[in-house]
């Protein structure tokens, strides 16, 4: 069997956006889930925090095909 | 274990998709060039086309739903003002302020649906490609954004006043500055444009890699495969589809987050001195 190892490794990598998106949503579900008026403001700051958490995963996998 | 034993062997015939299958053949004349170094094709390719139709597409959408514009709005005229509103106050006003955000407008407005319709170019039959699956289609989007973003602080602030907003962080005295200011400049000029260009490359990448995964999976277990392992290529067939509509809700929040950010950063570079 035969494969790349870079994809094991962004496997590993990606650990550590994907428990960041999960606490951003958590956080931004709870907030709403406490104040749902508040859901407008909520929402454009956790796709703000998603999107920077998420960069890390999508460097890895550009790294990932370059390496 | 037992299961992994002939699909372990059976995996070996089998060529999985990466990078080369983006390489689409190019229409046209089949003729190659020397420029910078680089060999260019004289023909195109099917994104330089998609991205054409894209353009198209949108400008001839508004241009029609707003050429008879009604006090009572007809069908057309309302899915096109629902989608301008949409861009106008929920990423234009809310996020830019409501003193200075009608001059992005425009840009932020047209942005998003020409990255929109590029990205579900993916999900629409017979295009079936994401435009910006390919990274040189992106990062010429990606530099138009750091030129507004950027034109837009230092014709508010002048440019010393604008490379000391995005620069120097407010309260901080002494050596600190030594560290700080270069950092910041390298994470809000020089990173912000890669991050973008990469974010919004990278999952479409991704997105189509793995529906030419689970399809061409499908297929091979299918027809390679033996006994009990046939039917795991109709399941991988039935993930494909439920992966395709995950692929739609991403096309959608990408081109989202794209025009999201650079909202914000206009808004970081035209915002006051705090």
């Amino acid at each position: 069997m035969d494969g790349n190892l870079n994809m094991i490794g962004y496997g590993l990598a990606a650990i550590g956006p994907g428990v960041g998106i999960g606490l951003i949503f958590a956080a931004y579900i709870n907030g709403v889930a406490r104040q749902p008026e508040a859901q407008g403001r909520l929402q454009t700051i956790a796709i703000l925090g998603f999107a920077l958490a998420e960069a890390l995963a999508i460097i890895g996998i550009a790294l990932a095909f370059v390496l | 274990m037992i299961l992994t034993g002939p699909l372990v062997v059976r995996a070996e015939g089998f060529t999985p998709p990466g990078p080369r299958d983006f390489d689409l053949p190019p229409l046209g004349p089949d003729k190659t060039f020397e420029m910078f170094g680089q060999t260019f094709y004289l023909g195109v390719t099917k994104p330089m086309i998609q991205i054409v139709i894209a353009a198209v597409l949108v400008f001839a959408f508004f241009y029609v739903a707003s050429r008879r514009r009604a006090m009572v709005p007809g069908r057309l005229q309302y899915v096109a003002e629902t989608g301008y509103g949409f861009v106008r106050n929920g990423m234009g006003r809310d996020i830019i302020g409501s003193e200075q955000f009608l001059r992005y407008v425009p840009y932020l407005f047209a942005l998003f649906f020409f990255v929109l319709v590029n990205n579900l170019f993916a999900t629409i039959p017979f295009f079936e490609f994401p435009t910006f699956s390919r990274a040189g289609m992106v990062y010429g989007l990606a530099a138009m954004s750091w030129v507004v973003y950027n034109a837009a602080g230092i014709h508010r602030h002048g440019l010393l006043g604008y490379l000391k907003l995005q620069c120097v962080p407010p309260n901080m005295t002494g050596l600190i500055l030594v560290l700080l200011v270069p950092l910041e400049f390298f994470s809000n000029i020089v990173v912000r444009p890669i991050t973008l260009a990469l974010r919004l490359f990278a999952n479409m990448f991704a997105g189509h890699l793995l529906l030419i995964l689970f399809a061409l999976g499908g297929e091979y277990l299918l027809v390679h495969g033996e006994g009990l392992v046939k039917p795991v290529g109709i399941v991988a067939w039935l993930l494909f589809i439920t992966v395709a509509f995950l692929e739609v809700l991403i096309q959608f929040l990408q081109a989202y987050v794209f025009v999201l950010l650079n909202a914000m950063y206009i808004s970081g570079a035209v915002a006051d001195e705090h």
